[in-house]
């Protein structure tokens, strides 16, 4: 998938574009990336930027999911590995690694951070009745993250919680 | 129609509080027989009582009234002005403060206080005035009569009534907005037109009124011209309380006490409901404000000008550019650093406000605690026209009451210590400010008995915040006044203790980027220096290298830059690196350990060290390179993420990129943590072994 | 157009007035006191004076008695703005020459139909 089409097709701050979207009534979209061979969703109103990758600055001391911070129009934004926070696969970073930027709203405070990924993949539509639960054992994504799981097809698509995504512990050693 | 006058509250309430602080300054300041500042005085409580009123704050106008009608007094000779109703009266002011605020908040106050110095104003009134002013008197209104009556008017003007301005035709619509009018004309005394003088009435009328207005209603329309006329109002039934005829003085006492009844209960009316309501919106939406001089707003608009024109003229290069045309993009982008340098200036220049606003409340402190400690005191104020950013002004006026309030309560001795000195018997307590490179200097010094150097290294070795025998400069035994836990019973005295401490100035002037030193002598006095940026949001700072990251370290915290000679190099304590500077032994801190980064330099022996100063210790930073310098703007890391330790914020640099910012004090911590850590690691060695 | 001068030393005071009278469609003009007062009713017409009575610079009754002096003021109305109602107050008004008084706490319906007396 081209991610800079993709990225043409998700609407810019400010911009309200509706092409190639299928406008369906019902439902909400997501955006869907990789974590290794592992799909992922995160609700698409929440996303404010694509960006490739770039090496962020460095925070000292900080723990090794945290990259750093990088400048994104004047605004700092934590970058984090979600390969190394969730430990399921390898980081790399080739070309193809793209930073997903969220912005969450808590509390009148809104927080704005990038999370490193594999790739993009699609913008999904579904259902509230389509997001199944998820049953816990195992696996190294912790339950707080995960709202649920969506089929599509005959694949997984394990859909992310973006408010405790955006809760970021204390500097502890994990 | 209804007029909604709650956006006029805000500027009420900042009049309000300057026409306490004239009236406060003024008491301070008044001399015996100054009739001119009594009346202005007296102007400040009036306008304040006048427009309270208006927006229903009752309890302000019934207080402010008291002291109106005893400033009256005073200016009207009736009574002669004491030193004790001095007091008096600036404690009054102290109250109406804490009722507008109240007021201004819709919050509690101090009742108490209130009530007693009411009753201390009502006492001194008393003395004087036989009966209290009729204002306040309460009366019966006149209920409404329940249906409608027809009310017989004999309206017989006196001859010159429209000279006072008053027409009598503009009168009778007014009468005929209570109801249904009809009028008859007398016109028998009219002089034939050769004998007329225009300016002079001779018709009168008989008027016919239906309405639900009572017959003081009516005569209240009146109410001006009821000297000038004969009036006479017949109801068509017989009302309750018969009031009589003609205006006669009495009469007009009576509506004219019912004109300030109904008029107060209905502004009442008018404005409670909406009271709550505007106050509280008004604290929420209240982010402050800040008066701006036309000028700086100008300056502003100038600026903007040329830097449009800059841009232009940029753009203009832009559109073919060849290389040719380098000389002048150069140029252009020279004047384009001019142009927003000065903007950044004029813009910065919008958000300072002279120093005399925190300035301004030392007058009355100095004056009340002189009384308190029985001590005689002069205040004198230098600089208050220097500018500094609103923010840091107001955080910054807490620790200097503190930093006064020490100087008077341990600094300046009591008179007869001082005349025994061979001293003035007035203890003399300076504020000075003035600028300094890009930052503001704050002193505070008193011609006092100075600070004991002994008894301050003697408190601390008991408290073992020094071992006792450490050589310590005079600056270093000062500094030891901030460390937390420094003060003792006997200091924390009503005055300048319970919970405020050194330590917590000296915490407050550093989270604004500050720092405060202490000279003193012992006998001449003391002075405590406050060292402040200017501006919250910039920082000049000098960009460092520490292998590929590069830190930019405020340039305020550094003491000198030197490339560290081996000879002075020691190592104490199997670990710690000591650099011999001159007298001291500044430890030195090898950033890239701190922060776990890989670096060029890991070795002392000639490494380039920063030299840094916080809570009064010197460290060495050591780093790769020395880069430049330059201001830079300070963001927050707390925004998207959290407090970094020995980081205190983010900035992005010319080429986009983001650099940290270092946390002096807290770098310092972190190197002090991490020493303790390594030490119990030893320890637990030990006793494995 | 109804031209109205305000004139009273308190920035609110006069700010509220004036907004009153415009909002019911009067034209107004304003003066922070005496002195000011009458230096613009000696350049202006209007057909009406609300002033306030302490003011530095010149009071309202000296305002008053000023105004009287010039020709084109001789019957015009004259409102005295003030807190005390007393009969003291009244009658040093009349003496200056004013139409008439309102009294302060100051209410803006009260003072648009009080106004009507005195204009249109």
């Amino acid at each position: 998938m081209d991610i800079q089409a993709l990225a043409k097709d998700i609407p810019a701050e400010g911009e309200y574009s509706l092409e190639g979207i299928d406008f369906i009534t019902s439902g909400k979209q997501y955006l869907t990336f990789l974590l290794g061979d592992e799909q992922y969703a995160v609700d698409i109103l929440c996303v404010e930027e694509i960006r490739s990758w770039e090496q962020p600055t460095v925070i000292p001391n900080a723990p090794k999911y945290v990259k750093g911070v990088i400048n994104m129009r004047g605004i700092i934004v934590p970058i984090i590995d979600l390969r190394l926070k969730f430990k399921v696969c390898q980081a790399i970073y080739n070309e193809f690694t793209v930073v997903i930027v969220l912005t969450v709203e808590i509390d009148e405070h809104s927080r704005t951070i990038g999370f490193v990924v594999d790739a993009v993949s699609d913008v999904l539509n579904a259902e509230d009745n389509e997001i199944k639960k998820s049953p816990y054992f195992g696996g190294c994504v912790p339950q707080t993250y995960i709202d649920g799981l969506i089929n599509v097809g005959a694949k997984v698509v394990t859909l992310l919680n973006v408010e405790t995504l955006q809760l970021i512990e204390k500097h502890k050693v994990d | 129609m209804s007029v909604d006058l709650s956006q006029f509250v805000p500027s009420f309430l900042e009049e309000s509080f300057e026409g306490l602080e004239l009236m406060e300054s003024s008491l301070l300041n008044l001399d015996a027989g100054d009739n001119e500042t009594i009346h202005s005085i007296f102007r400040a409580a009036h306008s304040i009582k006048g427009g309270a009123g208006t927006f229903g704050f009752n309890n302000v106008t019934e207080f402010t009234h008291l002291v109106e009608t005893l400033l009256d007094e005073i200016r009207d000779g009736r009574r002669d002005i004491t030193p004790k109703d001095t007091e008096l009266l600036l404690v009054a002011v102290d109250c109406m403060r804490l009722l507008i605020e109240a007021a201004r908040d819709d919050a509690d106050y101090d009742e108490d206080k209130v009530s007693e110095t009411t009753r201390l104003l009502e006492l001194t009134l008393a003395m004087t005035r036989p009966s209290s002013d009729s204002e306040m008197v309460n009366i019966e209104q006149d209920s409404k009569t329940p249906a409608g009556k027809t009310w017989h008017i004999t309206f017989i003007p006196e001859h010159h009534l429209v000279q006072t301005g008053n027409d009598p035709l503009l009168l009778f619509n007014a009468l005929a907005d209570l109801g249904e009018l009809s009028l008859k004309a007398k016109t028998d005394l009219v002089p034939p037109i050769a004998e007329m003088d225009a300016t002079e009435l001779y018709i009168s009328w008989e008027l016919s009124l239906i309405s639900e207005a009572s017959e003081a209603d009516i005569r209240e329309v009146f109410e001006w011209v009821e000297d000038e006329c004969t009036l006479e109002i017949v109801g068509t039934e017989v009302s309750p309380e018969p009031v009589g005829s003609s205006g006669g003085s009495d009469t007009a006492k009576t509506s004219a006490s019912e004109l300030s009844i109904s008029s107060g209960a209905s502004a009442n009316a008018v404005q409670s409901p909406e009271k709550s309501d505007k106050n509280k919106t008004k604290s929420k939406q209240d982010a402050g404000s800040i008066r701006v001089g036309v000028d700086k707003v100008d300056s502003l608009i100038n600026l903007m000008g040329e830097l449009v024109i800059t841009q232009s003229m940029l753009s203009e290069l832009g559109n073919d550019f060849e290389i040719s045309k380098l000389e002048k993009l150069k140029s252009g982008l020279d004047q384009l650093l001019q142009n927003t340098k000065e903007l950044q200036e004029s813009v910065m220049k919008i958000r300072m406000l002279p120093i005399s606003f925190a300035f301004n409340r030392f007058p009355r402190l100095v004056h009340d605690l002189s009384i308190k400690t029985g001590k005689e005191m002069n205040l004198i104020i230098r600089g208050e026209q220097t500018e500094l950013d609103k923010t840091v002004m107001e955080q910054i006026g807490d620790p200097l009451v503190h930093l006064v309030r020490n100087a008077v309560d341990h600094g300046i001795e009591s008179s007869d210590i001082r005349l025994a000195n061979g001293k003035p018997k007035s203890g003399t307590i300076t504020l000075d400010a003035y600028h300094q490179g890009g930052n503001i200097i704050i002193e505070i010094s008193d011609d006092g008995g100075g600070i004991n150097r002994e008894a301050v290294l003697n408190k601390a070795i008991e408290k073992g915040l020094v071992d006792s025998n450490a050589t310590l400069s005079d600056s270093q035994v000062f500094d030891l006044l901030f460390e937390p836990g420094f003060s003792t019973a006997k200091e924390i005295s009503d005055i300048s203790g319970r919970g405020v401490g050194m330590d917590v100035v000296k915490r407050n002037i550093q989270s604004l980027g500050g720092r405060i030193q202490v000279e003193s002598e012992p006998g001449k006095g003391s002075k405590f220096k406050v060292n402040l940026p200017l501006t919250l949001a910039i920082l000049d700072g000098q960009l460092v290298r520490v292998g590929t990251e590069v830190y930019i370290i405020p340039l305020i915290t550094i003491v000198e830059s030197l490339q560290a000679k081996p000879e002075f190099i020691n190592k104490v304590s199997g670990d710690m690196t000591l650099y011999r500077l001159r007298e001291d032994n500044v430890p030195v801190i090898p950033i890239y350990q701190l922060f776990d980064l890989p670096a060029d330099t890991k070795d002392v022996n000639n490494a380039l060290l920063v030299v840094v100063e916080a809570d009064g210790q010197k460290v060495g930073l050591m780093v790769d390179d020395l880069l430049a310098q330059q201001q830079v703007v300070i963001k927050s890391l707390k925004d998207n993420y959290q407090q970094v330790e020995g980081i205190s914020g983010a900035t992005i640099l010319g080429d986009g990129s983001v650099a940290m910012i270092i946390d002096v004090p807290g770098m310092i911590e972190m190197a002090i943590e991490r020493a303790h850590e390594k030490q119990n690691e030893h320890s637990l060695d030990g006793a494995l072994v | 157009m109804t031209k109205i001068l305000v004139v009273d030393d308190s920035n609110s005071i006069r700010d509220m007035v004036s907004f009153t009278l415009k909002s019911a469609g009067f034209e107004t003009a304003e003066a922070k006191d005496g002195l000011e007062g009458l230096n613009k009713a000696k350049t202006g017409r209007y057909d009406l004076v609300i002033s306030d009575v302490n003011m530095p610079n010149m009071d309202g009754i000296t305002l008053c008695q000023e105004l009287r002096k010039l020709p084109s003021f001789k019957f015009t109305p004259i409102l005295m703005l003030t807190t005390e109602s007393s009969d003291q107050m009244k009658m040093r008004g009349k003496a200056a020459g004013a139409t008439g008084w309102l009294v302060k706490p100051f209410n803006p319906e009260k003072l648009l139909a009080t106004i009507k007396r005195v204009v249109r």
